[in-house]
């Protein structure tokens, strides 16, 4: 017996969740389902752990965090079936279609009549020399071992990169009283953001809150280098020593860990594995599905929320749950337009708001072609494959290899467990670059489920028929 | 734009068509592939990657002794490719196995295998039917489930998509040219010569070869070919890298060389539709996890779903155009199985200007009827 | 490479990471208690050998793959410590056990 739903919503971060109490309170029956053990997604990871274990933690991880609590709290009483630590690895994009899922070692499906992701952000691949070592992360990684686990860097470590999470979690340590040896900040683009400043100022807090990260940072006295042209890691089975340029000089510094960052993109495999119509933000250097002002897809089953749809932050991702929930309401049939006007028109209101900010911030932080497409032909580009930069050009200039789906074909990138998500990026950027073409040209790997680890007994065990007609030796 | 002249122009950039344009380049030939772009309905792509005999060719022999013959060619061939290109295809003839879950199975699978000596006449067809014990010996991982097995020497694998970078590799590294994001709308034919433009430049050759796949079924139509081939959806699943455990490929259950295993063979009608089901990968999986327990705690990486290009007998499609000779088609399910032979030997009949006697089996000719009955409805 | 945080009431969970002992705050991840165990690698690739170790902690990279309670290639970052759970390093390909 297969459970119906009117909505089941992927991901329980502030749009995952905001959309299931909009969902729920416009009489929508509501499954929820996250991989993470608690509702908070990535953004308020641990949120309601920390306000009962770790008091100081959660003061440390400053307001914008904290604020989670209160979501989580409202989500955890709206009326929804949640379904915690639950994989979702594979969604029907259909009408009435089935979501299957994993949850404590055993596969589930679930019917519902219309599927509303939000698997939020991930950070943006920076291939550098030396990025696979043993003792290189990301500053998400670090934040979330923060958040989850209460751990911080131990030892001399540097946060290398650029955009706002880099200087929160730079700030967030040291209020800690964990300090980085040095921030070696990337290209940032201060004039050419400069026009895009009036969205961000009406924007509320988003100013005062960056300068106050910025002072922090200074106050604490970690050295601060601007204008970073190149990085390289070195090390022999762990990070040893990292080599940085500005200004035309060349430095090296010892090194226990590296933490990487250079912005964050939509988290797409879930959306690409249904085959959603995308499109190349240019802005944002990323694909984000096409959707409407209201998170339709080009699939009438699946509307899309938060930062899956294209960056917009925490607080727009709240609001776009909302926005986007109303939408599958109608759509569904619960609840007229009329109906939901007023508190549709609050929330678009909010939406809008934020982002209006993020064309400043996408200027100002807009990644350098050399972080997303390795000039060192010898860079890793694909972790799981290991198949380097100069692999992925010469194919292309030499032997015409039209796409990033014949590349996976030739060289293995995109095949290994990760699926790409380590890689897509780089290599269609690397295409593009080669083909002197745009990277919508290009496209995307084809992304196949399960985009969650399953083994073959778990599909073994499936309760679907079988269809020993097709499968007959 | 100026034209270039070419020796041929050879539609498709799989593995059927580039290892007809490789064997033509080998030979001194200048030919042209043009392809489709990056997304296409790509059998190479999703092919299982078997060099396979023994399920091939039942009541007609000629197919069993033209998938002999590659199957025989292949090592030479993939030992030619790597020479070339340092690119190891992954073949192996290691000989395999057809597994069986059910007494009746096993049963049937013999009258099969008898079938298939019995046809092969003087050229002979050496087989063995294994029981569980006997099959223990041989690939010690598989189930108590499992009640025997057809085996052959004949039968290995190879990457297919290896084989499809050494093959596009050797291409160009003997002259031949390959242009992608060319897909072909037109054709001017003419008897030995052909004209095709694709944007603003313009390609002109005395042969043409038609290696597109399900797109020979309105190719062969500009040129007086009829090549009605027909979708046959196959799912596969693809698991993580596993230490060495099958010596050997079975019919649906093989371990690449990279250590993967990869789990196939539906078969199911659903027109162009290349989306998986889980129902079918729900089968695949049962019946593998019965055949190789191992299996039920290996990771899944990956699964999809590939259109095999099938002839309505499910036979190779060999023919040259009686309207306009040159144009040449060339056509079967098994691009891999038969990879060996098309570079090696079908080339040479496209130089020639003339397919031999040995595969009329495989003309159009068997369809006059096809389609004589498809007209009447 | 990573220490615990003061001011934290977590209790604490017994490990055992690569045949040592550990304790580590409830609610960890096997990722984290690999970190916090400091065992500089957690995998070697399986095509090359060479060492790797968490990278993104939020089940996106699969660099954690590590061997939890005998089971081969576990998304380390993606499991929550019980007490006496055994976390090895998943070196190269998983072994076929019969």
């Amino acid at each position: 017996m297969i459970t119906a739903f009117d909505l089941a919503i992927v991901g329980t971060g502030p749009a995952g969740m905001a959309a299931a109490i909009t969902a729920s309170e416009l009489g929508l029956s509501v499954a929820v389902l996250d991989e993470q053990p608690e509702p908070g997604g990535q953004i308020y990871r641990g949120v309601e752990r920390l306000a009962i274990s770790r008091a100081k933690h959660l003061e440390w991880l400053g307001p914008d965090y904290a604020a989670g609590l209160d979501l989580a709290r409202a989500f955890r009483k709206s009326k929804i079936e949640y379904f915690d630590a639950a994989q979702v690895w594979q969604i029907e994009p259909v009408e009435n279609g089935r979501l299957f899922y994993k949850r404590n070692g055993v596969t589930g499906i679930l019917n519902a009549k219309k599927f509303l992701i939000a698997p939020g952000a991930m950070e943006r691949p920076m291939p550098v020399p030396g990025w696979t070592l043993p003792g290189v992360m990301t500053c998400g990684a670090a934040q979330t071992l923060m958040k989850a686990n209460g751990l911080a860097p131990e030892g001399k470590f540097v946060l290398a990169g650029c955009g706002p999470l880099l200087l929160l979690l730079a700030a967030q340590l040291l209020r800690a009283g964990v300090r980085p040896a040095a921030i070696l900040e990337t290209e940032v683009h201060r004039w050419a953001a400069l026009p895009r400043l009036p969205g961000f100022l009406a924007a509320p807090g988003y100013l005062g809150k960056g300068l106050a990260l910025l002072r922090e940072i200074q106050s604490g006295g970690v050295p601060y280098h601007k204008g970073v042209t190149h990085l390289a890691i070195k090390g022999d089975t762990q990070a040893r020593e990292i080599e940085f340029a500005c200004s035309g000089v060349t430095h090296s510094e010892p090194v226990d860990l590296v933490l990487l960052h250079q912005g964050v993109v939509p988290n797409g495999n879930l959306a690409w594995s249904m085959r959603l119509a995308h499109e190349w933000d240019d802005a944002q250097r990323a694909f984000r599905p096409v959707l409407d002002a209201q998170g339709r897809s080009s699939n009438p089953a699946v509307l899309v929320a938060g930062d899956a749809s294209g960056i917009i932050g925490a607080k727009g991702a709240q609001a776009m749950g909302q926005v986007v929930a109303c939408a599958a309401a109608i759509d569904i049939g619960r609840i007229s337009k009329q109906e939901v006007n007023e508190r549709a028109i609050a929330a678009h209101a909010e939406l809008a708001k934020h982002r209006g900010a993020r064309p400043f911030l996408d200027t100002l932080y807009r990644p350098a072609q050399q972080w997303i497409a390795p000039r060192d032909d010898n860079t890793l580009v694909c972790r799981c494959e290991e198949v380097r930069a100069g692999e992925i050009r010469r194919l292309v200039l030499e032997q015409q290899c039209p796409g990033p789906n014949q590349m996976k074909s030739f060289v293995r990138c995109g095949m290994g467990p990760c699926q790409g998500r380590l890689c897509g990026l780089t290599t269609v950027e690397l295409i593009a670059e080669c083909r002197g073409v745009l990277v919508q040209d290009v496209g995307y790997y084809r992304i196949r489920s399960p985009i969650k680890p399953i083994t073959v007994g778990d599909l073994a065990a499936l309760d679907v028929p079988l269809r020993s007609d097709a499968v007959n030796p | 734009m100026a034209n270039v002249d070419y020796d041929a122009i050879i539609i498709g950039g799989g593995l059927v068509g580039t290892a007809v344009a490789y064997g033509l380049a080998r030979r001194g030939k200048k030919p042209v592939v043009l392809d489709e772009g990056d997304i296409a309905y790509r059998a190479s792509r999703g092919n299982f990657g078997l060099v396979w005999v023994q399920s091939k060719g039942f009541g007609v022999p000629e197919y069993q002794r033209w998938t002999r013959r590659s199957s025989a060619d292949w090592a030479a061939f993939s030992a030619e490719l790597q020479k070339e290109t340092g690119i190891y295809s992954g073949h192996e003839r290691s000989g395999g196995v057809t597994i069986c879950l059910s007494d009746d199975e096993l049963e049937r699978r013999a009258t099969r295998m008898a079938q298939l000596q019995r046809e092969a006449g003087d050229f002979g067809f050496e087989y063995e039917m294994l029981d569980h014990a006997a099959l223990k010996k041989l690939i010690t991982a598989i189930g108590p489930d499992v009640v025997g097995a057809s085996h052959t020497k004949y039968d290995g694998h190879a990457n297919p998509l290896y084989t499809l970078r050494a093959l596009h590799a050797a291409l160009l590294k003997h002259g031949g040219t390959y242009v992608p994001h060319a897909r072909v709308e037109a054709i001017q034919a003419a008897r030995n010569h052909f004209t095709i433009t694709v944007g603003d430049v313009t390609y002109e050759a005395p042969r043409l070869v038609l290696g597109a796949g399900l797109g020979n079924n309105a190719l062969g139509k500009l040129v007086g070919l009829n090549v009605p081939v027909q979708p046959s959806r196959g799912q596969i699943i693809v698991t993580e890298r596993v230490a060495p455990v099958l010596p050997m490929p079975t019919l649906m259950i093989r371990q690449t060389v990279e250590g993967t295993l990869m789990i196939g063979e539906s078969r199911e009608e659903a027109g162009f539709d290349d989306t998986t089901s889980p129902e079918i990968l729900h089968t695949l999986a049962e019946r593998a996890a019965k055949t190789f327990p191992f299996l039920r705690h290996t990771c899944i990486v990956r699964t999809w779903a590939a259109l095999r290009v099938m002839a309505p007998d499910g036979l190779p499609i060999y023919e040259q155009s009686a309207q306009y000779p040159g144009a040449f088609v060339c056509t079967c399910h098994s691009g891999v199985t038969l990879a060996a032979a098309h570079a090696l030997h079908y080339a040479g009949y496209v130089i020639d200007g003339a397919i031999p006697p040995e595969l009329a089996r495989f003309s159009t000719k068997r369809f006059d009827h096809v389609q004589a009955v498809t007209s009447q409805h | 490479m990573f220490k615990p945080l003061p001011h934290s009431t977590d209790a604490s969970v017994p490990v055992v990471v690569n045949g040592a002992a550990v304790s580590v705050p409830a609610g960890s991840t096997a990722a984290a208690a690999m970190l916090l165990g400091g065992a500089g690698h957690t995998r070697s690739s399986a095509l090359s050998g060479e060492p790797r170790a968490p990278y993104c902690m939020m089940g996106a990279c699969f660099e954690c793959l590590m061997e939890i309670d005998g089971e081969a290639n576990q998304q380390g970052c993606m499991v929550i410590v019980r007490e006496g759970m055994r976390i090895d390093r998943q070196m190269g390909k998983r072994e076929v056990r019969e």
